[in-house]
């Protein structure tokens, strides 16, 4: 069978080298192609070069890349725009970046049909409208008069879908559309350009690094990793049966995790405590309202909840980096001051904070081993042989050679700077530490060892720990009890082991419904909730 | 006279998320990723500043003395570049002119980066109030143009050699100011200064081992900008006679006291006000080039 | 609408409290200094009693923040002393004055602000091509350049060598096109050598600052053509900043022309503030010195409230 896309050999060069090399795929009319991978895997630059577009510095060095017998390659940058938004439409990742802001949404979104002279303005917005109805958009006479900041995001990313609709498109290009959003904002998304998608039985590819999402959209599957094609085949096969290793790995990545069962952890005392808890930025409005937290000693308490939830802000309070409106946290007992300034050394060496994305939590003048060190001289007053004998044991209890003392962290991998992000906090010898979506920055594979590495970290050292994500199967797998956040509040705690089970407030199963699963005909079987519906 | 257009370009400061490249880089390695106009720049700005070093043991003849047959002779072999208004050696006097233009310069455009950079971190740690005060007064003395707000000052305390360096060096404080409070405004942000916060660290510690490193690579590229205006407005004063007083001179001063040869298209004025422009178009593709052309990009960069 | 208006308040508020500092920034920089008015204006040779008698007179004994509130009074109502050198009022030098600088930068703006957009704008577009290679480092050259050395070429050239042109700007009263653009030809050229690569970087700078945001991409992949995607895409987002560049490069109009007026001998406020340095005429000096304050706080603000109407997000 040629397919209807097909792509030949294709090698793109940046400034250093090949991004993508020897990538060859077909897509027939009508089917959905997933590429698939982890970030420089070059999926944004296959999908890109679709439609015979390449970023600066890059080219198109060798290969073919055909789409409905023309070949782009060899094409003129006047007839590829022609083809652009005309024959082929993109879709792309953060709809609030995609759309200019001082442009209303209408304009926009009947441009590509404008520009490309398909109709006119009055048939063109008739045609907007239909689409902004079948994507089931609030309001679909007055939203085009809105601005791209009067609406939601995952509004946004709908209007985007009908700007890409709008002159009939042959071949849709989703560049990892749903990845900005919350995940009870993503199901819906995915639910709609799964039915559009099928409606107009338009062939599409749909970039993405997550393999649950893939599951859903997708009949094939192409897996790239570092610019090559590791593995392509059907959604099925590639699924279930993936030959190729990496392939596999990803897959056990993405598999739901069976919780660790946690060590040792005795009901008695509670080695932080927050009661009543409340914050505000500045004289914005309240964060926080109320929180009752405790956290045993050995314990681990996952805190979940989507952006804007206040999750954050929890960790912020508790290290005294933001002073609470009202409430007090307690130590071991003991109510801490609200800000750093006025806690002790020691009371600030128990509780210590990482934070999610290493590299701006690193600073990268300094040496690895001077990273470590500073703690260690700070709190314990260590110096010479001694200091270093210490920071040589962090880098051991990271699985780090010694010799990573002397370098930065700009030539350190993901993983390898987010354990040092930990072991700093380790370095404190701490009684709680507070992740703050540690694994959030990090590729699939790359999460996964670094939650099984906390979970053996947490059994050796006995530590007690918030762990503040977005991520349902994360937070399943490191902690004992889980705290679900919305809108600012502690809407349901449970167990972690069996959430899905205990859960009573319709937030927490919304969640648990959206959380895409593996399983292909997951998105089919879940059930729809808005979460307009839930009332705190 | 390009302060605005700089201050634009590096006002808002493309931090990247891991900080700006840090660590030594070897000169080697600096010349290796120069471009072809920076190199050139590079070498005429090292020429000058060799020149100011050495300039009047180079000199063909004494700065004072008249050597020449006649005023505003053209070129010839004895006087290369002709001679001045009282028949002195055009050559010899432009170099020892530019130590003055060079070292005035240099000591003043140090100062104020020094003065901006250090108030900038003060404002950044400190508190919001100490922040707001500094700001605000940095922002009046912007809002006065610097040839402005230097003559104000010239005609307050006169153009002795000291006074004139610290008038300077006033003038060019709020703008390194501006922009290294940007920087250490931005960094402060960073999530490694959270994290030495929450660790409990000193505002002091902040500043010099967390803040200041990851600053010093666009805080010495603004450093030789300000070299670049410092020169400028310096040949600016001296060309109107409020700048270095005779008998001592420097290359705007020769532009000033030889603008009676003008009619005759004399080398003595048209010759100085050419070295300073050598000077600061090489300053500028110097740092244009060590920026990796975001200067010559007039954005914010990557 | 109404948070526009709370926003432009604010801004002309902020403006105005910049400009009391600066007045106050000006003062204090002009007093501070050795000798006092009395004494300038007597002379050396004047007797101790004399001086004393006039620095009574003048009110010189207050003690300075009287002074001051003296001083800033008179500003605010139009009087801003009398000049130490001829003895006439400081208003009436300005006034005589101000129209004629108003004149040039106004020439100069009208020429070199379609100019620099054209070449900002054609810059953009044509990014990393030959022609914007060639624009950036010219314009990155003559920003560099001093003024005078602009002058003293132009002069040699058109005045000396080719004789077509006046070396001085004579303003005649009642002068004929051909004579006006002979007087003017000159100084407007010199000023806008560098406010031309000035203003043209910074349009350009604003312009490709646009190009880099996503949207940009996303309008290419629409299929728009290049030119399109710069003028309904771009140029609205980088009004601001370009509204922003143009004023900032006038406001060096400002100080620039203070070389310019004093080489081709032109009696406008810049040469006019040279004298009142060279004669230590402080009263003049102040009220020179907030007037050019007061003209770069003008056009920042107009530049500021045009951002702000520009933009949607704050329109509302």
């Amino acid at each position: 069978m040629s397919g209807w896309v097909e792509v030949e050999g294709l090698q793109v060069c940046g400034p250093n080298g090949p991004i993508v090399d020897q990538v060859s795929f077909q897509v027939a009319k009508g089917e959905v192609l997933a590429l698939i991978g982890e970030s420089g895997s070059g999926k944004t630059t296959i999908a890109l070069a679709l439609m015979g577009y390449v970023r600066g510095g890059c080219r198109i060095t060798s290969g073919a890349i055909r789409v409905g017998g023309r070949d782009l390659v060899a094409s003129r940058e006047r007839q590829l725009q022609a083809l652009r938004g005309a024959k082929i439409a993109y879709i792309a990742q953060s709809a609030a970046a995609a759309f200019n802001p001082s442009l209303n949404l209408m304009d926009q979104v009947v441009e590509p049909a404008l520009a490309h002279r398909l109709m006119d303005r009055a048939s063109a917005e008739a045609k907007a409208l239909d689409l902004f109805r079948a994507l089931g958009l609030p309001s679909p006479e007055t939203i085009g008069r809105r601005y791209p900041h009067q609406v939601s995001g995952g509004q946004l990313q709908r209007l985007m879908a009908a700007m890409a609709l709008i002159t009939d498109p042959e071949l849709v290009i989703l560049d990892e559309p749903t990845t900005a959003l919350d995940v009870t904002t993503q199901i819906e998304a995915l639910r709609v350009f799964k039915r559009v998608v099928r409606d107009l039985g338009v062939s599409a590819v749909y970039v993405s690094h997550d393999l649950a999402v893939v599951a859903q959209m997708a009949d094939r599957i192409v897996v790239l990793n570092n610019g090559r094609v590791r593995e392509q085949g059907a959604a099925e096969q590639v699924l279930e049966a993936p030959a190729d290793p990496y392939t596999r790995s990803l897959v056990a990545a993405a598999q739901a995790r069976r919780p660790h069962p946690s060590g040792r952890v005795e009901d008695a005392e509670a080695v932080l405590e927050l009661r009543g808890v409340s914050a505000r930025y500045g004289r914005g409005p309240e964060v926080l309202h109320d929180i009752d937290l405790a956290l045993p000693r050995g314990g681990s308490l996952g805190v979940i909840g989507e952006s804007g939830s206040g999750k954050s802000t929890l960790a912020r309070v508790v290290s005294g980096l933001l002073p609470a409106a009202s409430g007090e946290v307690r130590l071991a007992g003991r109510t801490l001051a609200p800000t750093v300034g006025k806690r002790t050394r020691e009371e600030l060496r128990r509780i210590q904070i990482v934070f999610q994305n290493a590299d701006t939590a690193l600073n990268p003048a300094h040496t690895v081993g001077r990273l470590l060190a500073r703690p260690v001289a700070l709190y314990e007053g260590l110096r010479g042989a001694a200091l270093e004998a210490r920071v040589r044991e962090l880098l051991d209890l990271i699985r780090l050679p010694a010799g990573f003392a002397n370098r930065r962290c700009g030539e350190l991998s993901g993983g390898q700077k987010q354990r040092i992000n930990l072991a700093r906090a380790l370095a404190a010898r701490p009684d709680v530490v507070l992740c703050d979506e540690v694994t959030s920055a990090l590729d699939t594979v790359v999460a996964a060892a670094m939650l099984a590495f906390l979970a053996e970290l947490r059994r050796e050292l006995g530590l007690s720990m918030i762990f503040i994500s977005h991520d349902i199967s994360a937070v399943q797998e490191v902690c004992d009890e889980v705290a679900v956040f919305y809108a600012g509040e502690i809407v349901e705690r449970a167990p972690a082991a069996d959430l899905a089970q205990a859960a009573r407030h319709p937030y927490t199963e919304l969640l648990l419904a959206s959380t895409p699963q593996l399983r292909r005909g997951w998105l089919e079987s879940a059930p729809v909730c808005a979460p307009a519906n839930i009332h705190r | 006279m390009s302060e605005a257009a700089i201050d634009i370009a590096v006002q808002e400061p493309a931090v990247p998320p891991g900080g700006p490249p840090v660590g030594p880089l070897g000169l080697g390695a600096a010349w290796r990723r120069l471009p072809l106009s920076g190199r050139i720049g590079a070498l005429v700005v090292a020429f000058w500043l060799v020149t100011a070093l050495a300039g009047p043991w180079i000199a063909p003849y004494p700065i004072g003395a008249i050597v020449a047959g006649d005023v505003f002779e053209p070129p010839s072999l004895r006087h290369l570049l002709g001679s001045d208004y009282l028949g002195r050696d055009v050559l010899s006097r432009m170099l020892t002119g530019a130590r003055y233009t060079v070292g005035l310069a240099l000591a003043s455009a140090a100062a104020a980066s020094f003065m901006g950079a250090s108030l900038a971190l003060l404002a950044a740690v400190s508190a919001r109030w100490i922040d707001e005060a500094l700001s605000r007064f940095m922002d009046a003395m912007i809002s006065l143009p610097s040839k402005v707000l230097a003559l104000v000052m010239v005609a307050a305390f006169g153009a002795s050699t000291p006074l004139l360096l610290m008038t300077l060096a006033v003038t060019y404080t709020p703008g390194a100011y501006r922009i290294a409070r940007a920087l250490a405004v931005g960094l402060n942000q960073m999530d490694y200064v959270q994290a030495a916060r929450a660790r409990g660290e000193g505002r002091f510690y902040i500043a010099r081992s967390e803040i200041l490193p990851n600053m010093i690579n666009p805080v010495l590229a603004d450093f030789g900008l300000r070299f670049g205006f410092v020169v400028l407005l310096l040949s600016g004063l001296s060309f109107l006679g409020l700048g270095v007083q005779p008998p001592n001179a420097d290359l705007g001063s020769l532009v000033r006291e030889n603008t009676s040869g003008l009619a005759a298209g004399a080398p003595a004025i048209v010759a100085p006000a050419v070295a300073i422009a050598t000077l600061t178009i090489a300053v500028n593709l110097l740092i244009d080039g060590l920026s990796g052309g975001r200067l010559r990009a007039g954005g914010t960069g990557e | 609408m109404k948070g526009v208006a709370v926003l432009v308040l604010r801004r002309i508020g902020s403006a105005a409290i910049v400009l009391l500092l600066v007045s106050a920034i000006v003062f204090t920089i002009s007093s501070l200094l050795p000798g006092d008015a009395a004494s300038e204006m007597l002379g050396q040779s004047a007797t101790p009693q004399a001086v004393a008698a006039l620095r009574a007179k003048m009110g010189l004994n207050e003690p300075a923040p009287v002074r001051y509130a003296h001083w800033l009074g008179g500003l605010l109502r139009g009087d801003p002393g009398v000049s130490l050198a001829d003895n006439l009022p400081v208003a009436t030098l300005v006034a005589s004055r101000l129209p004629k600088s108003l004149l040039l930068a106004g020439l100069t703006a009208a020429f070199a602000t379609p100019l620099a957009l054209a070449l900002g704008i054609l810059a953009a577009v044509r990014r990393d091509s030959a022609i914007d290679r060639a624009l950036s480092l010219a314009t990155l050259s003559m920003v560099a350049v001093p003024e005078f050395l602009v002058a003293t070429l132009l002069v040699l050239l058109f005045a000396v060598k080719l004789r077509w042109l006046p070396s001085i700007t004579i303003v005649p009263e009642h002068p004929s096109l051909w004579s006006f653009l002979r007087g003017y030809l000159l100084p407007v050229l010199t000023l806008t050598f560098g406010v031309v690569a000035q203003m043209a970087r910074m349009t350009r700078a604003a312009v490709i600052d646009q190009l880099r945001q996503p949207y940009a991409e996303m309008a290419r992949l629409k299929g728009l053509s290049p030119a399109r995607v710069v003028l309904v895409h771009a140029l609205p987002n980088a009004a601001g900043p370009i509204v922003n560049a143009v004023a900032l490069s006038l406001s060096y109009l400002l100080g620039g022309a203070i070389i310019v007026e004093t080489i081709f001998n032109y009696p406008g406020i810049a040469s006019l503030m040279v004298d009142a340095v060279t004669s230590r005429d402080m009263p003049l000096l102040q009220a020179c010195a907030m007037i050019f304050c007061a003209g770069y706080m003008i056009l920042v603000l107009v530049a500021d409230i045009a951002a702000i109407l520009a933009n949607p997000r704050l329109r509302g």
